[in-house]
């Protein structure tokens, strides 16, 4: 017991939060939710090109599905209106059911792909759908890099 | 050593900044002067209790049951536009947590590079393309961000609107992303509804005047008649009006903000990159789109969100990871329940289910742990 509260107090300093990274809108397609797929120079060394644009990817085609203008948001806009929208008291909105998916999405890249590299991705809709933030942590303990260098090394050109 | 954890309700809604007033725990959504919304109301709802209480009977009986059947239904359509358009969130944009906003301020300044003492720095703008047109973004002081394109701030509200349109006295709030097309379908009902009176005071009128049936009721007061077709012509003019424009506005997929400004009818002649240059495909869009989420209402605050994310983190990583909240002297304790205890996840609620007007279930609760000593 003792062993392990000496490792836990050594432990407990060993991940502490470096700094965030955003990833901003791409406005290019209008005005519908899309992040950009360009990769932050801070991540280079921490998690490889193609897993965080996949990421990225598979978010943007949710959000299109979210947003896409078809039969079905017809369908649910009509009704909504002949109903005087108090459906909308009742039932879930098509947009709401795919924020949840794409909330357990998140959950389950954090779990799987980001965590272990000491990264975490914030979903948008917690920061008003403007930036996908991604947290970074470091080990303290072994490692030593300086936590603040991240911050003043500048950030992307754009 | 066991750690009691102690909740404490933060409602969502309480931390935003901006002159919002909030009722119902955060479901409804209003600016703060409601003269206007309050004259509104008055206006529909007293004009309508006379038409149901002077004229409907008469019209009922004399005419068809059907009217005040029909006349019902479009006042109760015309309500439930009103309210929804007043109590929902327009769009409100969420003003930029501090590291984000610090983060953007870094961007600026490497963009801008060395500013030469005594020299005013260029404004912060930045150039987006859409659609093959230059849509300049600027920053906004108050709330800390680039607005996305047609955001603008409303500065009787303090906020960022996303598609900001105006910002309507009449009902209370700005018309928005979220709400505009409850306005449009309030305005355009209430245009129904006003000429629906109307016409039936005038026809209420000729029908006393000139009695078709002997066993009709001899002439009566028209006073309150007369008070309706007044107030039915004011309101004609200017609400059949509204409609007839946000209608051009709709065809062409543009806001009020930016026609009145003259973002697309200018002398660069830039054309609106919004528009699918087909009017049904417009209206399609504008009025059956998708119906967005409250973005205030889900913005959890800063540390509540860390919180659930270092617990992520611990599942995965190392069994403890103390955040920069906890006190340093309850971070050994924290260690010690951590490995005992089942994750606290549990306690922090998922995002909320039920459908916002304004904003559904609005709190969040932040874990203050704390540690008792036996």
């Amino acid at each position: 017991m003792a062993t392990e509260f000496h490792n836990l107090q050594e432990l407990r300093h060993s991940a502490s939060l470096v700094t965030k990274v955003f990833i901003q809108r791409d406005y290019s397609e209008g005005t519908v939710c899309r992040f950009q797929t360009k990769f932050p120079s801070e991540l280079d060394n921490r998690i490889e090109r193609t897993l965080l644009e996949e990421t990225v990817k598979t978010l943007n085609s949710y959000y299109a599905e979210a947003e896409k203008i078809g039969g079905q948001s017809y369908l649910e806009g009509c009704l909504a209106c002949a109903t005087a929208y108090i459906i909308f008291l009742c039932m879930e909105t098509r947009y709401e059911k795919v924020l949840r998916k794409i909330s357990g999405y998140i959950q389950e890249q954090n779990e799987k792909i980001y965590a272990p590299r000491g990264l975490l991705i914030t979903d948008p809709i917690e920061r008003g759908m403007r930036v996908l933030e991604i947290s970074l942590f470091e080990d303290r303990g072994s490692g030593g890099s300086s936590p603040s260098s991240s911050m003043s090394s500048g950030s992307s050109a754009r | 050593m066991s750690a009691v954890m102690i909740t404490r309700k933060v409602r969502k809604w309480e931390k935003l900044p901006g002159k919002n007033t909030f009722c119902c725990d955060g479901r409804v959504m209003m600016a703060r002067q409601k003269g206007v919304f309050y004259l509104t109301l008055f206006l529909i709802i007293g004009t309508c209790s006379l038409f149901f209480a002077f004229e409907c009977p008469y019209l009922a009986v004399h005419l068809s049951p059907a009217i005040p059947v029909f006349a019902a239904l479009l006042f109760l359509f015309v309500m439930a536009m009103l309210l929804r358009t007043s109590f929902s969130d327009p769009g409100v944009l969420p003003r930029a947590l501090p590291e984000e906003a610090t983060f953007i301020e870094m961007e600026i300044e490497a963009a801008n590079g060395n500013v030469p003492a005594g020299q005013r720095p260029p404004p912060r703008i930045r150039n987006v393309q859409i659609n093959n047109q230059i849509v300049k973004l600027k920053y906004c002081y108050t709330c800390k961000i680039f607005r996305p394109p047609r955001a603008s701030h409303c500065s009787i509200c303090d906020n960022c609107v996303d598609r900001f349109d105006h910002h309507c006295p009449w009902v209370g709030n700005c018309v928005g992303k979220r709400n505009y097309r409850y306005f449009y379908l309030f305005t355009l009902s209430l245009s129904l509804l006003t000429i629906y009176i109307f016409t039936f005071d005038i026809v209420h009128v000729v029908m006393r005047e000139y009695p078709v049936s002997h066993l009709s009721s001899p002439k009566e007061q028209t006073g309150f008649t007369v008070l309706e077709v007044l107030v039915c012509f004011f309101t004609l003019w200017s609400v059949v009006g509204l409609t007839g424009f946000h209608t051009y506005l709709i065809s062409l997929n543009q806001t009020t903000n930016e026609d009145i400004k003259g973002s697309w009818s200018g002398k660069n002649r830039v054309q609106n990159p919004y528009s699918h240059k087909n009017i049904i495909k417009n209206c399609c869009e504008v009025l059956c789109g998708p119906t967005y989420p409250s973005l205030s209402s889900v913005a959890l605050t800063a540390s509540v969100s860390f919180q659930h994310a270092v617990l992520c983190l611990q599942k995965t990583t190392a069994p403890l990871i103390p955040n920069e909240h906890t006190p340093d002297d309850a971070k050994p304790s924290i260690a010690a329940s951590a490995e005992k205890s089942p994750s606290p996840k549990e306690e922090l609620p998922p995002a909320s289910k039920l459908p916002p007007l304004a904003s559904p279930e609005t709190d969040a609760e932040t874990s203050i742990a704390k540690d008792k000593t036996h």
